[in-house]
Order: C-alpha cells, then sequence, then structure tokens
C-alpha cells in the first residue's frame, strides 16, 4: 500500500518534471517565432519536421497493436514466442523484427503487447534487439551504400550475441519478479 | 506509405467482421498512444535541440583525425547519442565512406546508432524501467563494438 503510494507520487513528479520542459521549450519557440531568432526558429522547424515524421507511422502503428490485442488469441502467441515456442520463437522474433516498420518507437509498444499476451522475456529482448538491426528495408539501404559484405559481417556478429544476451537477461529478470509495463 | 495501406485495409476488414472487437482496439490504441505520448514528446524536443547544436554530419567527419581506438569509441558514443532515419544515416555513411574515413569507424557509428538509444530511454524506461534500459543499452554498446571491431579485421583496417 505505502509502496503503491510512494510509486505513485514519483510517478507524478516525472509527469510534472515533463510537462514543466515541455512548456518552457514552447515558450520559448513561440517567443523565437515571434521576435525572429533564428536558433530557436531552426529548434522549432526540427521539431516539427519529426513531429510530422512521427504523426505519419505512430497512429498506424498503435492501431495496429490494438487489433494485434484484440484478434489474435493468447495460445498462438504463447505457442510461438512463449516458453513452449523453443528455439524457434527467437526465429519468429527476429523475422517479426525483420518485417516490422518504424524502428524502436514502434518496437516498444509492441513488445509490451507481445508480452501481456504471453510472449517469454528472451524472445522480447531479441525482437527489440533485432528490431534495430535486421529491418529489412533498412538493411537494403545499407548494403547499397556500404556494400553487402558490411552489412553481412553485421549480422553474423550481432544476432547470435543477442539472442545469447536475451537469454542471459532473462534468466537474470525471472529471479526479480519483473514485469514489462 | 504501405503502412499506411496495411493499418486501412486491416482495420476495414476488422470493422466488417466485428465492430465492437474494432471499437475495443481503437480504444487500446488510443489508451496505448496516451500511455506514451509526454516521454516521446521530451523526446523529440531534446532531439530538437541537439540536433541544433551539434550536426552530425560535422562531427563525424572530425572522427578521422587522432587515436584510431580512441576513435571508434568516439564514433560509438556519438551514434549512441544520436537518432537518426536510416535514410539519412546510410547516405551519411556512405559520403564519409568516399571521403576516406574507415569501415570500422562507420560501423562503430552506424551499428550504436541503430542499437543504443540514448533519447529514447525515457521511452524504453517507461516500458522497461530504468534499471533494464540501462543494461540492454550497455549490452548493445558492448556488440556494437565488438561487431565494429570484427568489420575492422574482415577489412584488414584492424591488425591483431
Amino acid at each position: 500500500m505505502k509502496d503503491q503510494k510512494k510509486k505513485n507520487t514519483k510517478k507524478n513528479t516525472n509527469r510534472n518534471i515533463y510537462f514543466i520542459i515541455i512548456l518552457i521549450y514552447f515558450i520559448f519557440v513561440f517567443y523565437a517565432y515571434i521576435f525572429g531568432i533564428p536558433s530557436g526558429i531552426e529548434i522549432g522547424n526540427n521539431l516539427i519536421s519529426f513531429l510530422s515524421y512521427m504523426i505519419k507511422i505512430l497512429p498506424c502503428a498503435f492501431i495496429l497493436i490494438g487489433l494485434f490485442e484484440v484478434w489474435v488469441p493468447r495460445e498462438k502467441v504463447e505457442r510461438h514466442l512463449g516458453y513452449e515456442g523453443g528455439f524457434r520463437g527467437y526465429i519468429w522474433g527476429i523475422i517479426l523484427a525483420g518485417t516490422m516498420g518504424g524502428g524502436l518507437l514502434v518496437a516498444l509498444p509492441v513488445s509490451s503487447a507481445l508480452y501481456h499476451k504471453g510472449a517469454r522475456l528472451s524472445v522480447i529482448f531479441t525482437f527489440l534487439g533485432a528490431s534495430a538491426i535486421v529491418r529489412i528495408p533498412m538493411t537494403l539501404f545499407e548494403a547499397s551504400f556500404l556494400g553487402f559484405e558490411f552489412t553481412a559481417i553485421r549480422w553474423l556478429v550481432s544476432i547470435p550475441l543477442i539472442v545469447l544476451t536475451s537469454i542471459f537477461l532473462e534468466k537474470y529478470l525471472v529471479k526479480q519478479n519483473f514485469s514489462i509495463k | 506509405m504501405w503502412f499506411f495501406y496495411v493499418t486501412g485495409i486491416l482495420l476495414f476488414l476488422s470493422f466488417l467482421s466485428d465492430r465492437s472487437k474494432t471499437k475495443k482496439a481503437l480504444l487500446i490504441a488510443y489508451q496505448r498512444f496516451i500511455f506514451i505520448s509526454p516521454s516521446f514528446l521530451v523526446m523529440l524536443i531534446f532531439v530538437s535541440i541537439l540536433l541544433f547544436i551539434f550536426p552530425q554530419e560535422k562531427i563525424i567527419m572530425y572522427l578521422n583525425y587522432g587515436k584510431y581506438m580512441v576513435n571508434i569509441i568516439l564514433a560509438a558514443l556519438v551514434g549512441s547519442v544520436t537518432i537518426m532515419p536510416g535514410f539519412v544515416a546510410f547516405p551519411l555513411a556512405g559520403i564519409l565512406k568516399n571521403s576516406g574515413i574507415s569501415y570500422t569507424i562507420i560501423a562503430a557509428f552506424t551499428t550504436t546508432l541503430m542499437m543504443v538509444g540514448t533519447l529514447t530511454f525515457p521511452i524504453e524506461a517507461a516500458y522497461f524501467g530504468k534499471k533494464v534500459t540501462l543494461i540492454r543499452n550497455a549490452v548493445s554498446f558492448v556488440i556494437a563494438l565488438i561487431v565494429a571491431l570484427l568489420i575492422g579485421i574482415y577489412f584488414g583496417e584492424v591488425i591483431i
């Protein structure tokens, strides 16, 4: 009970800090636009370009997550990505990561959704790590600029390391009652 | 753009087969979005300021001078604190390659860029907690360094 209360106040201070940062920032950028301060305008333009890029991707990503939660039965996730999945779970995790768009910012809410549907932690960490390194469109881009060999070595080295560290991380966290929000 | 169409088609199919389920899906989507949006906005604010202070294209150019091992670590650090979409990062990497920067340094930069997220820390921590986020990113940093070194060995830049 006390713990819960402590957690809530902590969460609130976090929210307040965020709120203050956001407020100061927007006041600054607002003044910059009015008085024509070049640095502030450039910062504001940076934000606008990011926001417009994100707004194209994020709503779709969250809608897909919502559809996933409603339509995909828990048993299916457990069978392929859970403890019953065995080693193939990691391969599924990597394939899922490779074919998904949007990078970490999409992969994070997806991992949370997978977790609540019964995927095991090591598969989730593999998925998360893989989403950073094996995304197919990005990889094609990389190979075209840096050469096929460069990409091949990167895959061959990083994928086994990610699976391995994910397994260790799970072993460590299972003892600690860890859960994903 | 295909992402947009796929979402639209799936949403439409879902709506045709079960209205209440689709409504629930949209509600879930909304709640999840609200949960993460403050951290998200703060991250974008930091990125917008950081990109103004350090234009990355310039920083990485300087990485070609000085001690080699130090440069690899520096490139990895720059990659860790930067956020750049792939369609910007890889053409940049191509330019760097053509201007004579070694594969090792480029690998250290692009691999940490993809794997280590300093600016996305608050978002990841919202899901996984601070400790796990820290562990995961530290591990990713080490993996990225290993990748860079092995790429260097393969291309004959790092001699054992």
